[in-house]
């Protein structure tokens, strides 16, 4: 671990998120330190969303949770709380940054009035004109030109980036100890994505706030987070420092990842590289390594699921076959 | 937002002045002479010749429009042929009746809509929403004199709860206005509130997909909460476009079910109209119907305007 447990902002143990017989999330381990900014990345269906909303109770009510979750500050674990108690965690201890900012807001209610809720909600604004004033400054703060005319207005009147700077602002409005972004700026124009992620994460760090930041796009892992968590078929199959990840994978599915996001790298027939096969759909993993199917080191002993190589939860890899520590991978 | 209302009203001006044309000239296109019919088989030429020109139908169609048309903006609908009685407080003692009639339906309607459409949307996996399902569509299969012969044998034929019938004006007895108005509200009512609650739960259950909904309670706000304070809102567009519509078939809807319970509203006055041929107070009637209607749609729109703020075109 990169921090004492006292320094721990989220402790995740043996987290599980199943439909009926089948798991779609089963997490061993891992914690995030007070201000640290951990990358959890893979491709759509490897688990990562469920994993966030699973730390933020906001998981659809057909889904069956079971593990530990335990936040800063919050005097109960999150997995079995009821909607009452987590809804006061909710907006307080730990926010959202949502993927899709056309549709995050409420399209009925001034942008001000939403961003003031929340601080009504939990009381960190005395009054209704406190906390509207507050929302102004926070609406200032995430960049929006004119915040007092913004303010005023719906959600309609304002761009994309200046919505998801609004859900933004929303999120840190009570100043929470961690931030879950679900893929924050994947639905921005490219132009306005660098501008969106500076607010995030300079008004992560004003607060002290550690960022669990979900995305598919490795470079923006490169350059927002400290610590990387590769996740596929709902297992977290390597971890480490985003420099370790990133220029020594050790897992294939990883070395996989890289090589695919490498827009200058081909392979033999001049075609950028691919994982070989798809995702499956949940439920239709292998069992033992659930990255068998595709792996192209896979070999019969992976019917067996491997354990967890490496010092600790924040480093190391789950494979019987890593990829060797010296190979720089994917540079054709 | 002005102009949005602005522009409504025109429109609700044109649709009165086309649809006074179309009713005015569907009922002079009829065959049946009124005076031939006021003065019955017997009469001579003579006197039906006297009798045209003493109500005006010898003038061109278009001079009888514009007198009809011109005592409608000065609120005089004529004289009755058959009657020879002022035509006007007549359909306003009845529209009072049958507006009361309606509203108390769509009360009825809304009392249960919304909950149970709300219960049927966020239970809609769950045994009791299904349950409440079924027993909508049954209510949405019934019709609503059927389900007034059904209350009448019921509570006022078995149980002699209520009356079968009747109408008291609510100043001249406010216990005996409630009890007779009681069944007839209720057959309207509850016909119109099953349909009603199947577009609620639509309505609702969309919502509760919505991103926004999600983001209320990341911010802290239980499920419930966060459905009552950002969700109905958003629900309320297509509902308030079923209840104009379903105010436009309570109107109408009510022309039967007074019949049913012997209730003197403009249904009825309407149905005695057609009986006794008497064209004007048939005129003047479904002229009404027709305004009412129009004010509903015109209202339903402004409703739109006043509850989603994207439909409003400038600030």
């Amino acid at each position: 671990m990169t921090a004492g447990a006292t320094g721990t902002v989220l402790r995740v143990r043996d987290l599980a998120v199943g439909v009926r017989d089948t798991d779609l999330v089963l997490v061993d381990a891992f914690d995030i330190a007070r201000g640290e900014r951990v990358g959890l990345i893979g491709e759509s269906g490897s688990g990562k969303s469920l994993t966030a909303l699973a730390v933020m109770g906001l998981l659809d009510e057909g889904l069956q949770v079971s593990g530990s979750v335990r936040l800063a500050g919050v005097d109960h674990d999150l997995v079995g709380a009821d909607d009452r108690r987590m809804a006061r965690v909710r907006g307080r201890h730990v926010a959202m940054v949502f993927q899709e900012p056309m549709t995050a807001l409420n399209p009925t209610m001034r942008v001000g009035d939403q961003v003031a809720e929340t601080m009504l909600l939990h009381g960190s604004r005395g009054s209704r004109s406190a906390a509207r004033s507050a929302a102004v400054d926070l609406l200032r703060q995430v960049h929006i030109p004119d915040p007092e005319q913004a303010a005023r207005a719906y959600p309609h009147q304002l761009s994309g980036g200046q919505r998801q700077r609004v859900v933004i602002a929303i999120a840190l409005a009570n100043d929470p100890a961690l931030l879950v972004c679900d893929e924050p700026t994947t639905a921005l124009d490219v132009t306005v994505q660098a501008q969106v992620l500076d607010v995030l994460v300079s008004g992560a760090a004003a607060r002290g706030a550690a960022l669990l930041f979900i995305t598919h796009d490795l470079a923006v892992v490169a350059t927002v987070c400290q610590r990387v968590l590769v996740m596929y078929g709902g297992h977290v199959v390597e971890a480490g420092t985003v420099q370790d990840v990133f220029t020594r994978p050790r897992h294939p599915y990883t070395a996989g990842l890289l090589a695919a996001s490498d827009l200058d790298a081909v392979d033999d027939r001049g075609r950028l590289r691919t994982i070989a096969g798809t995702v499956p759909a949940a439920g239709h993993f292998p069992d033992g390594c659930v990255f068998r199917n595709r792996c192209p080191n896979a070999q019969d002993d992976c019917a067996v699921a491997p354990p967890w190589t490496g010092p600790h939860q924040a480093s190391g890899y789950a494979c019987h076959h890593p990829v060797p520590a010296v190979a720089e991978v994917g540079r054709g | 937002m002005w102009v949005t209302v602005l522009q409504r009203t025109a429109i609700l001006a044109a649709s009165l002045i086309i649809a006074s044309v179309v009713v005015f000239a569907v009922l002079a296109v009829l065959p049946g002479d009124p005076a031939r019919v006021a003065l019955g088989v017997n009469a001579t030429e003579e006197a039906v010749v006297r009798l045209r020109e003493q109500f005006g139908l010898d003038r061109p169609l278009v001079v009888q429009y514009a007198d009809w048309a011109g005592g409608l903006l000065r609120g005089d609908l004529g004289t009755s042929y058959v009657s020879k009685s002022p035509v006007g407080p007549q359909v306003a003692d009845r529209l009072q009746v049958t507006g009361i009639l309606v509203l108390a339906s769509m009360l009825v309607a809304l009392v249960v809509a919304l909950p149970a459409g709300v219960v049927m949307a966020v239970r809609h996996r769950r045994l009791s929403g299904l349950l409440l399902s079924a027993v909508s569509q049954v209510g949405v299969a019934v019709p609503a004199f059927l389900a007034g012969i059904l209350l009448i044998t019921v509570f006022a034929v078995r149980l002699r709860w209520l009356p079968a019938n009747g109408w008291t004006p609510p100043a001249a007895d406010p216990v005996m206005f409630l009890e007779q108005l009681t069944l007839p509200a209720l057959s309207l009512g509850l016909v119109q509130g099953a349909v009603l609650t199947r577009y609620v739960r639509s309505a609702i259950l969309d919502v509760l997909h919505e991103d926004y909904l999600r983001t209320a309670r990341a911010k802290g706000l239980t499920a419930g909460r966060a459905l009552v304070r950002h969700g109905l809102r958003n629900a309320a567009v297509p509902v308030v476009t079923v209840l104009g519509l379903q105010l436009a078939t309570l109107l109408i809807g009510a022309v039967v079910v007074e019949r049913v319970f012997v209730v003197p509203g403009l249904g009825s006055l309407l149905l005695d109209g057609v009986a006794d041929r008497d064209l004007l107070v048939v005129r003047d009637v479904v002229m009404v119907l027709v305004v009412a209607v129009l004010l509903v749609n015109f209202l339903v729109d402004l409703l739109y305007v006043a509850i989603d703020p994207r439909l409003r075109r400038a600030r």
